[in-house]
């Protein structure tokens, strides 16, 4: 029996999507709605996990895979969303109880010895200052692009065909 | 506004880094450039009671966990006390209350190890006016791996903990009116226990590397932002710590009891909210007191000296070596919070290993209802400090009044007096230095304010530094990305 290359890629690779953001907060909460969408799916090797923030812990976590998709609303930037690869690194916005996702990138390389690539695909929102729990129109429109583009490369396996450095 | 500030210099600095949230620090000068004045501005949860007005009651419980997402356990506990009074349920079962506990000293592990080893043990280890390259917890990974993936664990089990007992990390749904939805598996439990050693010997390291850094600091410290204060919280009756449930005490700066034994529900006989026009945040106070005198702090600092004792061993005697230190007197040292959190992490631990041993928590008896009431009123003792939620329910089931004073709001105060405190101490001059920047930021961050109130979306926390003269004038600005 021969598997497909992307096929093989599949069972080769454990994909982690990681959405975050508050549920509450109006367009805050395209992260765990776009995680949401995509566990839905089923698709095979992909674990998906949401939470308010992201976390020191997220970097045990992150060592245990080969990728990982931190999805997570953007206030600015590209429409209808941006992908694109990160690097471990020391964040300026590193805030005390939120981590941001180079950070815990790096930390799952330095304390996990994580050989993980590591992806951000951010959602643009438009409206995050109330508390709410519907997203906007134009939001609402994001995710489901962001959602259709996040289906087609798990599907594929490649993730750096379809990313854009930064 | 006095004229000695409509005749200063302001600084502001805005956000603070590593605290979430639109955290702005305004300081004001003298013609001297002296310090007179500091104000920290916390944009609050503007709008969150008119999202929860008109909900059913029964919603509380998860519905206010999107209030907060740094402290979702936290406030899921305390409505579902509240809501425990709305049901009639006076006495939970067993089971209810022990799942309940289990889940809470899960938060208070998990929060508690990621304020000290991933945000104050940069500041501790490598100084506060180290170069920022290396004071950061990369740099504590890299110089000191091994406490750093402690934390990182000791975190990871609290938050396992708060997934077995809620159901989930998101929006969970463990604690509701009357009781709880679930008990905790022999598997569940099982899996616990195998790591519960490992994360009391860590807890007892963490201990001593506080006990050890504040002693050997102590004349640097000792003056850090620190002022005599009163001290507030839940004590258990017989007047132990107990950080799920208790009677209302507060004692003054030198241990003498301002109220006691206090039944919660009657909060408002005691506790009142000043408000100042140039915060959006009010200012509690205890009410004999008046505003000038009764404002107090929460937290661990409060818990450790306000309590008589601590239940469980390792935590007591841990508890009496921090009381020495001040001859049995509050030690009211800024700094020395993070030693009393400490102190509370190996509580936590301890028992969190009896509740593990407690056949209770496989029990089936998980909710009691009894005389429906239209007021439900729940204290806990959130990792940093008391939270009260104060509802009214209408006949329809619907929530119609919703009053939540939260830890960072009851720290308020003292919040202002440190940062004033290490203002006067590091601003010369003019210039907004980076060691004044981070001597501020250090001591804010050793009461570990929540200002999770703020979405956190990529892209929406510069740091804005801004100086004023005394005209208002902008005369220098700096902003950290």
């Amino acid at each position: 029996m021969t598997t497909s290359k992307a096929e093989r890629r599949l069972n080769l690779n454990k994909i982690l999507i990681l959405g975050y953001g508050n549920p509450a907060r109006e367009d805050d909460a395209l992260g765990p709605a776009v995680a949401g969408e995509i566990e839905k799916l089923c698709i095979q090797g992909v674990t998906v996990d949401s939470n308010y923030q992201l976390n020191v812990e997220d970097s045990a976590a992150i060592a245990e895979y080969d990728t990982v998709v931190f999805v997570d609303a953007a206030s600015e930037g590209e429409e209808p969303f941006s992908f694109y690869p990160i690097k471990p690194r020391i964040t300026e916005s590193f805030l005390s109880h939120s981590v941001e996702p180079e950070l815990v990138y790096g930390l799952s390389r330095e304390l996990f010895g994580a050989k993980t690539g590591a992806y951000m695909l951010g959602v643009r929102g438009y409206s995050f200052g109330m508390f709410r729990e519907n997203l906007t129109e134009g939001a609402r429109e994001n995710m489901k692009e962001a959602v259709r583009f996040l289906t087609e490369i798990l599907k594929s396996g490649s993730f750096d065909r379809f990313a854009k450095n930064r | 506004m006095s004229s000695t500030i409509d005749d200063s210099k302001r600084i502001i600095i805005n956000p603070v880094t590593r605290i979430e949230g639109h955290g702005k620090v305004s300081l004001y000068l003298d013609d001297n450039n002296k310090v007179v004045q500091a104000r920290f501005h916390i944009i609050e949860f503007r709008g969150f009671e008119r999202f929860i007005k008109g909900r059913p009651y029964w919603e509380m419980p998860v519905a206010v966990q999107r209030l907060c997402g740094i402290c979702p356990v936290s406030h899921h506990l305390a409505a579902a006390k509240a809501m425990d009074m709305v049901v009639g349920a006076d006495t939970l079962t067993p089971t209810a209350e022990k799942m309940r506990r289990l889940m809470h000293y899960g938060q208070i592990l998990q929060s508690h190890s990621l304020h000290f080893f991933h945000l104050c043990s940069p500041d501790l280890l490598f100084g506060f006016d180290a170069d920022p390259e290396i004071r950061n917890v990369i740099g504590v990974a890299k110089k000191h791996p091994e406490l750093a993936v402690q934390g990182v664990m000791m975190r990871k089990y609290g938050q396992e903990l708060i997934k077995a007992t809620a159901g989930k990390k998101i929006h969970g749904t463990g604690a509701i009116p009357g009781g709880i939805n679930k008990n905790l598996s022999i598997e569940e439990r099982d899996t616990f226990l195998k790591e519960i050693d490992k994360i009391t010997g860590w807890a007892r390291s963490a201990v001593k590397i506080a006990r050890d850094y504040t002693m050997e600091h102590l004349e640097e410290l000792k003056d850090f932002g620190s002022f005599e204060s009163n001290h507030t919280s839940l004590v258990r009756e017989d007047g132990a710590m107990d950080l799920y449930h208790g009677r209302l005490r507060s004692i003054d700066a030198d241990g003498n009891k301002i109220i006691d034994d206090i039944d919660y529900t009657n909060y408002l006989d005691y506790i009142a909210e000043e408000v100042r026009d140039w915060s959006y945040m009010k200012f509690p106070f205890i009410k004999s007191l008046g505003p000038e005198k009764g404002w107090y702090r929460v937290g661990p600092l409060a818990r450790v000296n306000a309590c008589d004792f601590i239940d469980t061993p390792e935590a007591e005697e841990a508890r009496k070596v921090f009381m020495s230190l001040t001859k049995g007197k509050p030690n009211n040292i800024t700094m020395a919070y993070h030693w009393a959190r400490m102190i509370e992490i190996l509580h936590a631990v301890e028992k969190i290993k009896d509740l593990l041993n407690d056949a209770d928590l496989q029990g089936n008896d998980l909710v009691v209802i009894g005389e429906r009431r239209e007021e439900g009123i729940g204290l806990i003792e959130a990792p940093r400090g008391t939270l009260f939620h104060h509802y009214r329910v209408n006949e329809d089931d619907q929530v119609v009044m919703a009053n939540l004073i939260v830890s960072t709001t009851n720290n308020n105060e003292p919040m202002n007096r440190a940062v004033q405190g290490v203002a006067r101490d590091h601003l010369s001059g003019k210039e907004i230095t980076e060691g004044l920047l981070n001597s501020i930021e250090v001591a804010i961050r050793a009461y570990d304010p929540c200002l999770s109130c703020a979405t956190h979306a990529m892209g929406k926390m510069p740091l804005v530094v801004e100086l004023f003269d005394s005209y208002n004038n902008l005369i220098d600005r700096k902003v950290k990305n």
